[in-house]
Formats: C-alpha cells, structure tokens, sequence
C-alpha cells in the first residue's frame, strides 16, 4: 500500500511555488510572530493582515476554500481559551447559568477571545500554504540554510523518507490484528482493556526492533557509497531578484500591519 | 482518523509570544547540549538510527487501543524514546517528530513549537528517561513498572508545563485549565504506560541486548535519575498547590510581573510605539525608532540584493 | 559415515586482467554464526557473473565483504588492491553494492539527493556531481524522475534507482543482491535489458534461474558458506544433481 496521505505538496504552476524555500519559511514565521504581537482587538491590524494573506493565497493559485477547509484545524484547541470569555473583568454583555455556575462574558473577554482565534486562524492558513507550495525537501534545504543544525534537518530527512514506510508497516500490522480479532456483532472483542494495550505495545516494540534493524541496513547501504560520520549536501536553491523583492515586500506589508494594529 | 492531534499540541496564536520566545530559549539551550553530546559520544551510525526512530516514533502514534467509549489510548513516545535511545539521542528524536507535525501537518503551531518541544519532547524524555536509569540495577519487573510509572509522570510533566504557559500567556484561567488538562493527561498518560511498558517488555525479551549494558538505553549518565526525580517531585508537588489554590498563585504570577490580570496581554511588545518593560519614557520611544530603522534598512538592503541578483531566467 | 563430495570442474569463460580476487574468506557474526567458511572467487574484466543458492548459504555475507561493511578473515582484493582499513574509501567508490531492499538503498528524500550521495561522499565538485548524476540516471533510463520524491516511485522504479545511486561513483564492479525479487513482469524484463547494457563487470546473487540463464554467461553456485560450483551457466544448468543437491531449480 502506497500511503500518500501525508502529503501535504500540491503541485501547480504560480508565483509561490517557485519563490525560494527560504523566503517562504522566513516570511510565514515574520507573518505568525506578526499576528502573535498585535494587541487584543487590533482589527485593523488583523484585516490587514488577512488581505496579505489573502493576496498570497491569490499568488498560489491555490484558491481560498484551500486554506479555509484545513484552517479550522486548531479549532477545537479554542475550547482551551474560552475561560478568557468570563475571567476578564469588563462590562457584561452576556449572563447565563450552565450547570452549577453563573458565568458572565465581559466585553473585554469577548475581544481577548476573538483576538486570540483569529490571530491562530490567520498563522495557521499560512504556516498550511507554506507546505502546501514548497516540497517538504525543499523545505528541509530551507532549514540547513537557516542555520538549523545539521543533525536536526538529517533526523528530519529520514523522518520524511522513513514516515511513509513505516506507517505501511503500521498499517499492515493494525490489519493484521484486525483479521485475528473479528468478534460476534455488538460485543467487544478481545479481552480487557490490559489486554489490548498488550497487543499495541507488542505492534510497538515489534515496529521498533524492525526500525532499529532498518537504520542497521540503512547504514550499510549509506557506507557503500562513501559516508563515512559526516554528511554533504548541495545547495539546490540560489535567491533571484523576485526573491529579494518578494521578501522586501513582505516585510514592509507586515510592518504596515504592526502599525495599523496599533491605532 | 489516522493520525489523531493530542490536546498538547498548541497552536500558533494560543501563546503569548514572550513565553514563546522564552520557551525557544530554553528548548534551543537543550538542544544544544543535546547536540553536542550526541555529537560526541555516539558513533556515524547514529545518524541514521536516530532518523528511521524518528519515523518509527511518529509512525507508533499511529497504534492506538480501544479503550472504552469510542476513546482510545495511543502513545506520545518521549519517555520511551528516552529509554530506548538514551536521554539526548531521544530528546532529537522527539524535537524532529514534533518539528514535522508542526511543519507539515499544521498539528501544533511554528512560532509556539519552542513550547511544543519543551513540554512534548524534552520534559517527558527527561522524566522517562531518569526515572527509569534510577532502576538500572533492579530485576525486570521493577524496570518495567517504574518505566511505566515514568511514562505516565511525563505525560503530566508536559501537560502541566502545557496549562502553566497557557496561563501565563492569558490564555486561560490556571482554576480551569490545569485541572482540565491534568484530568485528561492522566488518562492520556495511562495509554502511554500500558504501551510504553508492554513495549519495552517485548524488546527486553526479543533483543535485550538493545537495553543492557553498553547500549545506548544505557548510554544516559546516573545523574539522570536526579533530573526525573526533582522534576517528578516538583510536578507532585506543584500539582495539589494549583488545585487547591489556583487564584493564590494566579496572585502570586501578578505580583511577581508575569501576568498582567489579563487586561492587557504581556505580549504587547511595542504598543503605541512604546515598549512595555520600558515605559512611556524617552527610551521607549528610542527603542521603536531602532525597530523601525532596523525594518526600513533590512528592506533596503534586501531590493539591493534583489537587483544585484540574477533574475528570473 | 562422512561422505565426501568431489567437487567438479566447470569451465570458465576466458579471462582478461582481474577485478576481484577473495581468498579464503571466513566469516562469522557476532551471534555466533558462521555465515562463510572458506570462499574463494575470481571475477575477471567483463564478467557477468550469477550467484545463486538457497537461502541462508551466505550470499548477502559475501556481498557485503565486497567493499568492507563486514570484515572477515581472508583476502579480499580489488582490481588488484588489497583491501584494508586505508584504501576503504578507494574500494567503496569501486565496488557499487545494491542491496536487496530499495526502502533501505534509497534514503534520501529526492531521488537527486540519493544519486548524488555516492559522488558527494567522494569528494567531488558540485559540476561533477551533477554531471555524474545525471548520466547515472540516463544508464537506468530514469532521467524524468530526477526530482521525484523517493517514497513515490513503484518498486520497479526504485530497484532502478537504486542501480543509479552506485552507479553515479563510476564503480568498476556492480554488486546487485536479488535485483529481481519482488518486480512484476514487465518491471523484471526493463531490469533485464537495463543489467544486459550496462557495460560493467558485474557479480549478482538471484534465485531468478531464468534470470541466470538469460543473461549470465557464468554462474557460482554457493550453500552452507561455501562456493560449491563455479564454471560456465550452461554447463552448471545442466548439472541436475548439482542443483537438486542444493535446493536449485532448472529453469
Ligand atoms: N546480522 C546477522 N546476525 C546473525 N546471523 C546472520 C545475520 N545476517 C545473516 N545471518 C545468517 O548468516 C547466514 C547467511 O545469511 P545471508 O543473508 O548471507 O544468506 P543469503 O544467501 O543472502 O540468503 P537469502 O537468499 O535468503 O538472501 C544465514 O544463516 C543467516 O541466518
Ligand atoms: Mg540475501
């Protein structure tokens, strides 16, 4: 089984695929740290910020209903803050009683918490068009230019090559357990609950000791050919004008945003 | 779904972006360390192993087991990991499984992943890791409970660190989101135990060789058992004192300057073009005006660059 | 009553200038296991040679003395140099070892990346490496799939690109564990046409006979560690006690 699932590249013809890796990981963290530092109820600032986003999603030809499917992601995370609602003194807007509690959301909680959503709503749309035109290779060349050390951007190499194969394994031994274990409609199948955490930890160390004798095999097959402790790679990617440009561009429209989240 | 987010991985916007940043410190610090150490002590073969374990770490997420309700418990790996690969081989096992659930699968944000590490990946193999070595001569049995009592307790480690840096950023009330993310930890935790022990009883019998002497399992020094200890204590500690008294120490973060009772979030670096720790002072104003040269001349400098450049050919 | 095999001659095709020499190799690995007890072989300038016998006989062993990953006691030799801790990088850029496995040969993310692995590691220059890349990927017919991703390419494809990624170093000697295995027909037959152009010496172990007796013109025949047979293909095929003694089939 083929297991493509996890790919996250889409391939298309436009501005921002062929931008240079590099710009695109600095201009989408430049853009996160943007939003994560304009103030509670910036609006201006955060519809700013939306039309960049907007204006890059045009440039990736990607279409909007892209990012927006995958963007209510980190929705469910929300729940996490909406303690923000009633815990920050303001003016009510709202009192209700839920369960044993009387809750009152302030105006000033209203604005935190929907401050705090859009801030991750806009990050996250551009940290997924960032993979969505850049190849996760390409993506890793970014890092090691970026100074992220060689050892991490190689582990992240072998993550991304190594991922697919073995979550086939994963696959294949969840199918096998699935084919031992079909029950009688309507009961549960299988022993206790220890007993089935058993067999996953079993999948889990069966999948380890196959990984471990993988990287042995690796190995070998990397000595053949001349490695011998340390690692070389070539710079496929070199910064044309567009780049500079691109990223000159962005760093102004962003200050922008900075300054208009502040009036 | 295949691949389920746990409720640890935070996004972008959910941080204030001085914890962040201050959570990247101390992740980017360990890292280090932990590069250099691995750098050191392991051989060219290490290379790869570290990478197919990383793949096999995010791949073992994958393997999950009924539990009840239509819930199921899966694994998160830091502690075992840590066990399997030693405590600083581990911890850049995790830092690369975590990178890329950020990277490619938006499953925990970029800007906050200095955070994510922390709690995900450094804090629980840390935790695993020594209260593990602190059985190193003890019979099997021992070995595996305490590992599972470690992988439990790092669950919690890093959901604590979780809920204490969505405090302090305004994100949340601690009264409600430490309990909130304890109570599921300590379920979540409970599927962590039961896989990692069954796990590492299963490679204890098939290949002990993988966990005895001379192994990288074996590779972590005995000061380890301290660091899991002092942080399994402090996490034991910490956690009757927040349940008991939330707005106590909610009152104790406002005195000591890092919150600000939420009504304007501590991450409103230049307000107004003025710098908060600063003030409304000549300075302040200083300072903005550097940021703003330092933007102006960067922009400079880089349409320079783009017409000096090559162009698109 | 200990029985004693006499061992036959075969004739062997002639031979011009040599390009591996192992003596008397013994091998055992750290389990205990002795994998090889005793091999001796020579691989001439321009040979084609099958190695075929049944599983467990030490095949891969041998293999992965060929260019160091395993040291055993014996002589190893290519094109006339020893093989030692020294000259191990010199041997590694000769002898090219596909292994069985394309998940385990090809680790890189991009096909590039891998082919371009073996060049890089030798030291060469950036022109070089591309320029070796790039015809490495020509020999297999798999220039389209430069900057494809590896985890994308059917196992045909990587069996392919796993012979690029050695034969980017230039080896004089192409190593190839079971090539075959694993291909559908089709896969098998672009395989075949792909080894029978290669102008290189080359040294593959198969259980495909057809294979062997398609495209080798010599075969060596190994079981329990040992070479037990080496001579001309069309001589050993014909060998019915030979190959039923160890677990062959004629084709
Ligand atoms: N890493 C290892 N540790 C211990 N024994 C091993 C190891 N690898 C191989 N062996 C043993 O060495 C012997 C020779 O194995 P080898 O893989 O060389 O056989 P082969 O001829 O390649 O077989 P096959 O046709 O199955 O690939 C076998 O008995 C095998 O069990
Ligand atoms: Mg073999």
């Amino acid at each position: 089984m083929h297991f493509d699932a996890f790919d996250r590249y889409h391939e298309k013809d436009s501005f921002l695929h062929h931008l240079d890796p590099r710009v695109k990981v600095v201009v989408t963290i430049v853009f996160i740290v943007s939003n994560a530092l304009l103030p509670d109820a910036a609006w201006f600032g955060f519809l700013f910020a939306w039309i960049f986003l907007l204006l890059v999603n045009a440039a990736s030809k990607l279409g909007v209903a892209y990012t927006l499917k995958r963007s209510l992601l980190a929705l469910p995370f929300a729940l996490i803050a909406i303690t923000v609602l009633f815990s920050i003194p303001g003016k009510p807007v709202l009192q209700f009683h839920f369960l044993m509690w009387d809750l009152t959301v302030t105006d000033m909680g209203l604005l935190r918490f929907v401050s705090i959503l859009v801030r991750s709503w806009l990050s996250v749309q551009m940290a997924i068009l960032l993979v969505a035109v850049t190849r996760f290779p390409d993506l890793i060349h970014a890092l090691e230019h970026l100074r992220v050390p060689a050892i991490l951007t190689t582990i992240i190499a072998f993550l991304y090559r190594y991922l697919f194969v073995l979550t086939d394994e994963v696959f294949r031994l969840l199918r096998a357990r699935e084919a031992r274990s079909a029950a009688v409609p309507g009961t549960r199948s299988g022993g206790g609950v220890l007993w089935r955490a058993k067999i996953a930890g079993n999948m889990a160390g069966q999948l380890f000791l196959r990984s471990y004798e993988r990287s042995d095999r690796i190995y070998n097959a990397m000595v053949a050919r001349g490695y011998s402790g340390h690692l070389y790679t070539l710079n496929p990617h070199e910064m044309k004008s567009t780049d500079y440009f691109a990223t000159a561009f962005a760093i102004v429209v962003i200050f922008v945003t900075q300054i208009l989240g502040r009036f | 779904m295949l691949y389920s987010p746990t409720p640890m991985h935070i996004p972008d916007g959910f941080l204030a972006i001085t914890i962040s940043i201050f959570c990247w410190v101390i992740s980017a610090a360990v890292i280090g360390v932990a590069i250099s150490r691995t750098n050191k002590s392991l051989g060219e073969k290490q290379i790869p192993l570290m990478g197919v374990m990383a793949a096999f770490i995010f791949a073992a997420q994958m393997i999950n087991f009924p539990v009840a309700g239509g819930t199921s418990g899966h694994l998160l790996g830091g502690a075992l990991a840590a066990i399997v690969l030693g405590p600083w081989a581990g911890m850049l096992v995790m830092t690369a499984v975590i990178a890329v659930q950020g990277l490619l699968f938006q499953d925990g944000g970029l800007v906050v992943m200095g955070a994510n590490i922390l709690n995900m990946g450094l804090v629980t193999a840390a935790v695993g890791y020594g209260l593990y070595r602190a059985t190193k001569n003890q019979p099997k049995g021992v070995r595996l409970a305490v590992a599972g009592v470690a992988a439990w307790l790092s669950v919690m480690t890093g959901a604590l660190l979780c809920s204490i840096e969505l405090w302090l950023s305004g994100t949340s009330q601690l009264a409600v989101v430490f309990p909130a993310m304890m109570g599921v930890h300590a379920l979540i935790g409970l599927g962590e135990a039961l896989i990692t022990v069954s796990a590492l009883a299963f490679i204890m019998q098939t290949r002990p060789d993988l966990l005895g002497a001379g192994s990288e399992s074996a590779s972590g020094s005995s000061s380890w058992a301290w660091v899991g200890g002092l942080i399994a204590l402090v996490v034991v500690l910490f956690s009757p004192l927040a349940s008991a008294d939330p707005d106590g120490l909610e009152r104790v973060a406002i005195n000591m300057g890092f919150i600000n009772n939420g009504l304007s979030a501590p991450y409103q670096i230049i307000p107004d073009y003025t710098i908060p720790f600063l003030g409304e002072t000549a300075l302040s104003t200083i300072v903005a005006g550097i940021v703003g040269v330092i933007v102006v001349g960067g922009v400079v400098f880089l349409i320079g660059r783009g017409l000096k450049a090559k162009s698109h050919s | 009553m200990p029985v004693t095999h006499l061992k036959k001659q075969f004739s062997l095709p002639e031979c011009s200038g040599d390009v591996l020499t192992v003596q008397d190799l013994h091998f055992s690995y750290p389990d205990g296991h002795n994998a090889l007890h005793g091999v001796s072989l020579k691989l001439c300038e321009g040979d084609k040679v099958a190695l075929v016998g049944p599983n467990g006989a030490g095949k891969s062993t041998l293999m992965l003395h060929l260019n160091g990953i395993l040291n055993g006691h014996g002589d190893v030799e290519v094109a006339g140099q020893r093989l030692t801790r020294d000259n191990l990088p010199a041997i590694r850029s000769m002898v090219g070892l596909v292994f069985q496995s394309p998940d385990d040969q090809l680790f890189s993310p991009t096909v590039f990346e891998d082919v371009a692995f073996g060049p890089l590691h030798m030291g060469l220059s950036e022109e070089e490496v591309r320029a070796r890349v790039d015809s490495a990927l020509e020999a297999v017919r798999m220039s389209a799939y430069r900057d494809r991703l590896s985890h994308h390419l059917s196992v045909g494809e990587k069996k392919r690109i796993a012979i690029a990624t050695v034969l980017s170093m230039k080896p004089s000697l192409l190593v190839l564990d079971e090539p075959s295995a694993g291909l559908d027909p089709r896969a098998r037959r672009t395989l075949i046409n792909l080894l029978r152009d290669l102008p290189i010496t080359m040294l593959v172990s198969t259980h495909d006979m057809k294979l062997v007796q398609e495209l080798f013109p010599r075969t060596i025949v190994m079981d329990e560690g040992k070479v037990v047979a080496d001579g001309l293909t069309i001589e050993i095929l014909e060998d019915e006690a030979l190959l039923n003694a160890h677990g062959l089939e004629k084709p």
